[in-house]
């Protein structure tokens, strides 16, 4: 029952339908899967040219899981994955290979996610050696270009990773990530490791080469106030489902679900007080995904929780203008 | 007469001795007391110094670090020449430290319940049924209901949060009038986070402490410390009350700061930035450390470092910007 998208004319660059991705639980002496952890459970999402759309969730939320099953990094278990009309969901790896360069990503961690054993010239090269057929001289040209686009020195080119600080190393994973001249980024945390100073140039970095490039991103990220600054609509997600979609603006001035309410309660920001008792407080630790409860997933810590949700599994549905919530308070 | 500070630190400096004959000035001549009752927040970027002050103020520091020189009073008690037997106890009645990964500060192998009544024994005179008894109540306190069945279990068995929360049990288990919260939250979920800082509020007042908070975060800052601390390369740069420092900051590293900060009650279409990145400790530019990053920066900001001014007593600022009446 999720609504269209009317207001934008042209075909969405992402469409994401009933996406399920679930990990087998092993257990016993003879390993065998005892039951499934359903880390994303039935996601349907699109996102248009140009467009942020940012992801939140606590930890364990599926938000990476996600992320990796659209790029096809991890095999989806079930539902289609539509980049620009064409089904990629099941692609082999040759037919793929035209759409991965225009698919890409920015991972967290700007330590673990690069080879330390190469430097930045041949870092930020390597996606065009595999992706394209530039001779050596066009990839390095092409590589100094990208290096100095994310605010590195090209004599810093021949410097090793462990020579920069994480900042730096986050610029070079974007060079990385944007050398194939990508139309679509997922970039996973990209800013959760960094000093805010160093956080801050890389947003504005980020947001630069966005409308430089036309890129259209998924964000993900815990942090709201990030998520808040960056994207154009965001997605709330709690154990594997989003349980809240909406433009920016609508979900801080008017969160609709109550796990929208209180997280966006529990941040701490430069005008609350500490005497000012905020709407709603939750009470308990998030579930496990492996044993998520019965009806709505919420329900264990939701302050509104009643007979119905126990019973029943809320499903997404509208209460505005591209706007959809999860929850039996809104809908009958 | 006013009331006398918990924690006196007076120009205490730690600097590491590294290979190569650098010297990384990690702490570098800082002051501050904290008041019974009061939460006084340590704010700055990785690497500015903020958790080997406090390691300093419970001498941990092993090499090639070293406490060079300085003063720490306890409740009026000089304690900087305490040996480490002395330390010990001090370490276990009168000051606790909660830190950023609960599991590196509880032993894998042995229960929740073995660990805190261990604790509750070694500093109060309980027989081991009552011990028992109060490590129950203990975590019952701090929110954990199911404490009689979390003290058969094993660290890695709990979630990040009621980790945190048996840090906290352990922590207040000897009454102790300081708590050193190195980022006790850092590690959890916002909504967790939330629960784990309100009950570190309600403990505090409860048992009247006083509460070191380091932190990152500015919204944590706003919301629950009385005075915040900002360091940068060692040193506090600036230091208010929370209200004064986030309305009217006055060190350009500060305004910088705050101006870099997305917050979801601010909007804004470009974050400010502060160019550059921060220098390591062993390479600190001459005069004020921040000269290679300040939009004001001025001849003499390149060869004399500022002092931190005491002109006005209740917001201290170390920036030439704001010359100091009383001691140049
Ligand atoms: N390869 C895997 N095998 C089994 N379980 C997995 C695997 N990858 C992820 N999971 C589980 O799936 C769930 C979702 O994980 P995911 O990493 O997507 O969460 P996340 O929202 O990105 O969390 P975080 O904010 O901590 O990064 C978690 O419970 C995780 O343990
Ligand atoms: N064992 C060590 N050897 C050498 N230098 C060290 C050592 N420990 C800390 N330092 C130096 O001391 C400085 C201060 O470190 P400290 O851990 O206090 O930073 P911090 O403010 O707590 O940062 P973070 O926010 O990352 O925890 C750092 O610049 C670091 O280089
Ligand atoms: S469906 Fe029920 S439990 Fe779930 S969020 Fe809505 S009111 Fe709460
Ligand atoms: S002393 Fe000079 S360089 Fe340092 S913060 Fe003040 S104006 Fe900037
Ligand atoms: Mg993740
Ligand atoms: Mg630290």
């Amino acid at each position: 029952m999720t609504i269209k998208n009317e207001t934008k004319e042209e075909t969405p660059v992402l469409n994401v339908r009933n996406i399920k991705k679930y990990f087998p639980i092993k257990g016993g002496v003879f390993k065998r899967t005892v039951g499934q952890l359903k880390a994303v459970d039935d996601i349907s999402l699109s996102i248009n040219q140009g467009e942020t759309l940012g992801i939140v969730g606590e930890s364990g939320s599926g938000k990476s899981t996600l992320g990796r099953v659209i790029l096809k990094l991890l095999d989806a278990t079930e539902g289609t994955i539509l980049y620009k009309d064409a089904n990629i969901t099941s692609m082999k790896r040759n037919q793929f290979r035209p759409y991965r360069r225009n698919m890409q990503m920015v991972f967290q961690d700007p330590f673990g996610s690069l080879n330390s054993k190469m430097s930045v010239a041949e870092l930020v090269e390597e996606p065009l050696l595999v992706q394209t057929s530039l001779s050596k001289k066009e990839r390095q040209a092409k590589a100094i270009e990208f290096i100095e686009k994310v605010g590195l020195r090209a004599e810093d080119r021949l410097k090793y990773p462990h020579e920069f600080s994480g900042g730096q190393r986050q610029r070079i994973s974007i060079a990385r990530a944007l050398i194939t001249n990508p139309e679509f980024v997922v970039c996973d945390e990209p800013v959760s490791a960094l000093d805010i100073s160093i956080q801050a140039q890389v947003l504005n970095l980020m947001k630069d080469l966005q409308e430089e490039l036309g890129l259209t991103y998924l964000f993900i990220a815990h942090d709201l106030s990030v998520v808040k600054h960056i994207s154009d609509r965001v997605a709330v997600m709690y154990l594997g489902k989003i349980v809240e979609i909406a433009p920016t603006s609508k979900l801080f001035q008017e969160p609709a679900h109550p796990y929208t309410q209180a997280l966006l309660s529990s941040i701490p920001t430069l005008t609350k007080k500490k005497a000012d008792e905020p709407a709603i407080k939750l009470k308990g630790d998030i579930p496990s995904p492996a044993n998520p409860p019965s009806g709505c997933a919420f329900r264990t810590r939701c302050p509104f929780a009643h007979e119905r949700c126990e019973k029943e599994v809320p499903s997404l549905a509208a209460v505005g203008t591209e706007h959809e919530v999860s929850c039996h308070l809104h809908h009958d | 007469m006013t009331q006398q500070a918990v924690l006196q630190v007076d120009n205490l400096k730690t600097y590491f001795h590294l290979e190569e004959g650098k010297t990384a000035k990690a702490v570098d001549d800082i002051s501050f007391k904290i008041s019974p009752g009061e939460t006084v927040a340590l704010v700055g970027e990785s690497g500015s110094g903020k958790s080997i002050s406090a390691l300093s103020i419970m001498q941990l520091i092993n090499k090639p670090g070293r406490i060079e020189g300085g003063k720490i009073t306890l409740n009026g008690k000089d304690i900087t020449n305490y040996n480490a037997k002395q330390m010990t106890k001090i370490r276990g009645n009168d000051i606790a430290m909660i830190f950023q990964e609960p599991m590196t500060a509880l032993n894998p192998v042995f229960t929740i319940g073995n660990q805190i009544t261990e604790i509750v024994r070694k500093h109060k005179n309980m027989s081991r049924q009552e011990a028992h008894r109060h490590a129950i109540h203990l975590l019952k306190l701090v929110g954990l209901s199911r404490a009689e069945e979390i003290m058969k279990e094993f660290p890695h068995q709990l979630s990040g949060g009621m980790r945190q929360r048996v840090m906290i049990a352990m922590a207040i288990s000897c009454d102790p009038m300081l708590l050193i919260a190195d980022e006790p939250t850092t590690a959890l979920d916002v909504t967790i986070q939330a629960q784990i800082l309100d009950l570190m509020n309600e403990m505090k007042e409860r048992f009247q402490m006083a509460l070191l908070l380091i932190t990152h975060d500015v919204g944590v800052v706003s919301q629950y410390a009385d005075r915040v601390m900002v360091m940068y390369g060692g040193q506090i740069v600036e230091e208010a009350t929370v209200d004064v420092l986030l309305e009217s900051p006055k060190h350009p590293y500060t305004q910088g700061l705050l101006d870099s900060l997305p917050m979801v009650d601010k909007d804004v279409n470009r974050l400010g930035t502060i160019k550059g990145t921060v220098p390591p400790a062993y390479d600190f530019p001459s005069g004020c450390r921040f000269s290679t990053r300040c939009p004001h920066v001025m001849e003499k900001c390149h060869s004399q470092n500022p002092s931190l001014s005491t002109s006005d007593s209740e917001h201290h600022v170390r920036c030439h910007l704001y010359p100091s009446e009383v001691k140049e």
